[in-house]
């Protein structure tokens, strides 16, 4: 595996650049074998799996899923454990001039590629990519390999976490109008939203915040649950996130806000995967690595 | 006046002052009965009093100086006089004087000064007033710059994307070393479409002929970078050529079905741009069969007047009839995906160049993908 030459994916929608890449990448990194490159988030993800490379270059502006969200599913379905664990690739992000993605960068200390690409820039990711698959090579113990791996994939996520949390997401571009006038209100008005005013037919029901036990994600809707009802609402869970209160709604899924007073229990599965009870519902939610730390106590 | 700030009116009380001595002097010159002194009191009392009431007069009931100015006509004769003799009594009361006044003793004069101060109220509010106009009119004058400059920033900035631009030259790169001869087209398209992007944001107009070669430009840029993702078409019949349109105008639509159609869109998709007439309008069209308009987001402007309004954040948000139909919401309105931005900025040309006589219309297609309509009169 990584005793042979290292392995990459490439995953950019624009096929020029692309070809770039893999073209600079040879010319950076000679050992270096691209496996194969996708044009698409899901592909990325379905992509990295099966062939498990050591390093993946994500476009943030993909159709479908875009290179954040690709590299948060690819976190949830990596193998850590058992026969098949890997360790987690290493991940660089790839975008055009983006000012909000940079500065998200720059905060996470997330390592990533400006494009048009420089030969120079190239050559340095190069390099820290090479001192981080080092680390992990054989020769070192067992137990010394096992820990840094489980480190490695902890700052990992808390990077992912880091870079939602900020609001990247590659499909609105820049977005000037939505995002920051958002996270401005989020900053400026720390008064969180008390009641939901959600049409039904012809009427309009009022749904009082506390009375939320969860909001779910569908597509681009998101579906309110209350112990009784369940409503739909036409403005996605990003938007909505901001405006509740972060100590009382907790994000445990990319698709999943939760009221904490809400949860039962937490249970946890054979494969290390949490689970949230609820106390009013019977459904029970899924909680992401990514926001496996919040149940941390247990 | 209605813009008097403590500063302008330290000023005028002053410059009033300053009027109201000489006047003094000049009394002295033909009647030197009373000491200089003397004078001074009576002149500054009746001179400033009368400043007082007229500025009084004039913050009151000339708040829109085009409108209420026939309110002078008033205002300055009857402050003048009410001015002449309360000034008159507090100088008398100063000096304590009284009974001494002019009134009683010599009404001839009486009447004279009474001339002088309101030919000086009227010369110094004439003063005042035209030199605060003029002041009002230099401010206008900026404000209606800095919008106008503010305006086309936005516009640039809107039309040259960075990331746009970034990702085009980041293409070019790599086609410079891979097929140089396509590099040369596609550099002339992105250079044909800067110097439009520029010139165009300095608010002109072109021909429709040239408007559909600029989105021509655009498009063929797009089409290096997402390859067999995107095909386009553009249908402009050859009488509608020399028609004349706002530079540009189609562009934010354009880049809407791109950017939010066809980029989410793993398979991309196409857009189709053409011209048409429909009675005596002017038909413009932008379809795309990409992933169609979302839900419209709430005002996050209204939603914070509501929270401070009411001390309770209310989110208003509809249902959609249900997912599968995806029915568009309010047209144009802003939507979750960013296009409000392009829409508005169309919106607001329309509306200046062509009052309601300009329409953009964007609603979802009952296919799949958006469809945006400008409506805007012909030209004979």
């Amino acid at each position: 595996m990584s005793t042979a030459s290292p392995t990459a994916l490439i995953a950019e929608d624009e096929p020029l650049l692309a070809l770039a890449l893999q073209a600079e990448l040879q010319q950076a990194w000679p050992a270096l074998r691209v496996l194969a490159t996708v044009g698409d988030g899901a592909s990325a993800v379905r992509q990295a799996l099966a062939l498990q490379p050591d390093v993946l270059f994500f476009d943030i502006r993909m159709p479908g899923l875009s290179g954040l969200e690709a590299a948060e599913e690819l976190a949830e379905a990596w193998p850590t454990q058992g026969p098949n664990a890997r360790p987690f690739p290493a991940l660089v992000f790839v975008t055009a001039y983006d000012q909000y993605a940079v500065q998200a960068f720059e905060r996470e200390a997330v390592d990533y590629l400006l494009k048009p690409v420089q030969a120079a820039r190239l050559h340095k990711t190069v390099q820290k990519l090479q001192q981080r698959l080092a680390h992990v090579a054989p020769g070192a113990n067992e137990a010394k390999i096992a820990a840094t791996r489980a480190n490695d994939f902890e700052a990992t996520l808390t990077q992912l976490r880091g870079l939602l949390r900020l609001g990247l997401s590659g499909d609105v571009p820049a977005a000037p109008s939505v995002t920051p006038a958002v996270l401005a209100l989020s900053a400026v008005a720390p008064e969180p939203l008390k009641v939901l005013q959600v049409s039904v037919g012809t009427s309009i029901h009022l749904v009082a915040v506390p009375e939320v036990v969860y909001f779910e994600a569908a597509d681009k809707y998101v579906r309110v649950l209350t112990a009784e009802r369940e409503y739909l609402v036409r403005t996605p869970l990003k938007e909505l996130l901001p405006l509740l209160d972060a100590t009382q709604f907790w994000q445990i899924h990319r698709a999943t806000v939760v009221q904490a007073s809400r949860i039962d229990k937490v249970l946890r599965d054979e494969a290390g995967k949490l689970q949230v009870v609820l106390r009013d519902r019977p459904e029970k939610l899924p909680v992401s690595r990514l926001y496996a730390h919040l149940f941390k106590a247990l | 006046m209605s813009e008097s700030s403590p500063r302008t009116l330290l000023q005028h009380g002053l410059q009033t002052a300053t009027l109201n001595a000489l006047i003094a002097l000049a009394i002295m010159v033909f009647d030197d009965r009373r000491s200089l002194g003397v004078n001074m009191v009576y002149s500054q009392c009746i001179g400033l009093l009368i400043w007082l009431l007229i500025e009084a007069g004039l913050y009151l009931l000339v708040q829109d100086r085009a409108r209420h100015w026939r309110r002078l006509v008033a205002i300055v004769p009857l402050s003048v006089v009410l001015g002449y003799v309360l000034g008159t009594l507090g100088a008398e009361l100063l000096l304590h004087t009284h009974g001494v006044g002019y009134l009683s003793a010599e009404p001839r004069k009486f009447a004279g000064l009474l001339v002088v101060s309101l030919l000086a109220g009227a010369a110094m509010t004439y003063l005042f007033l035209s030199r605060a106009q003029l002041q009002a009119e230099r401010q206008r004058a900026e404000v209606a710059l800095r919008l106008a400059a503010e305006a086309r920033l936005k516009l640039l900035e809107s039309q040259l994307e960075p990331h746009m631009l970034f990702n085009t030259l980041a293409n070019l790169r790599v086609l410079i070393g891979l097929e140089p001869a396509r590099a040369q087209t596609m550099l002339d398209h992105l250079i044909a479409y800067l110097r439009a992007t520029l010139s165009a944001s300095r608010a002109s107009t072109h021909t429709l002929e040239q408007e559909f070669a600029r989105l021509q430009d655009y498009l063929e840029l797009m089409a290096v970078r997402m390859g067999p993702r995107l095909q386009f078409s553009l249908t402009l019949p050859p009488e509608l050529r020399q028609q004349v349109v706002p530079a540009l105008l189609l562009q934010p639509l354009v880049e809407n079905s791109i950017q939010h159609g066809l980029e989410p869109q793993v398979a991309g998709g196409r857009v189709d741009i053409s011209a048409s007439v429909q009675g005596t309008q002017l038909c413009l069209q932008v379809q795309d069969n990409g992933v169609g308009l979302a839900a419209p987001v709430v005002d996050v402007t209204d939603l914070a007047g509501v929270a401070g309004a009411t001390g309770v954040a209310v989110l208003a948000v509809q249902k959609g009839a249900t997912c599968e139909t995806g029915t568009a919401g309010a047209a144009g309105s802003t939507d979750a995906s960013g296009r409000g931005f392009g829409l508005r900025q169309v919106r607001e040309r329309l509306h200046t160049l062509y009052g309601s006589a300009g329409s953009l219309q964007v609603e979802n297609q009952p296919g799949g993908g958006t469809c945006s309509r400008i409506v805007l009169p012909l030209q004979a």
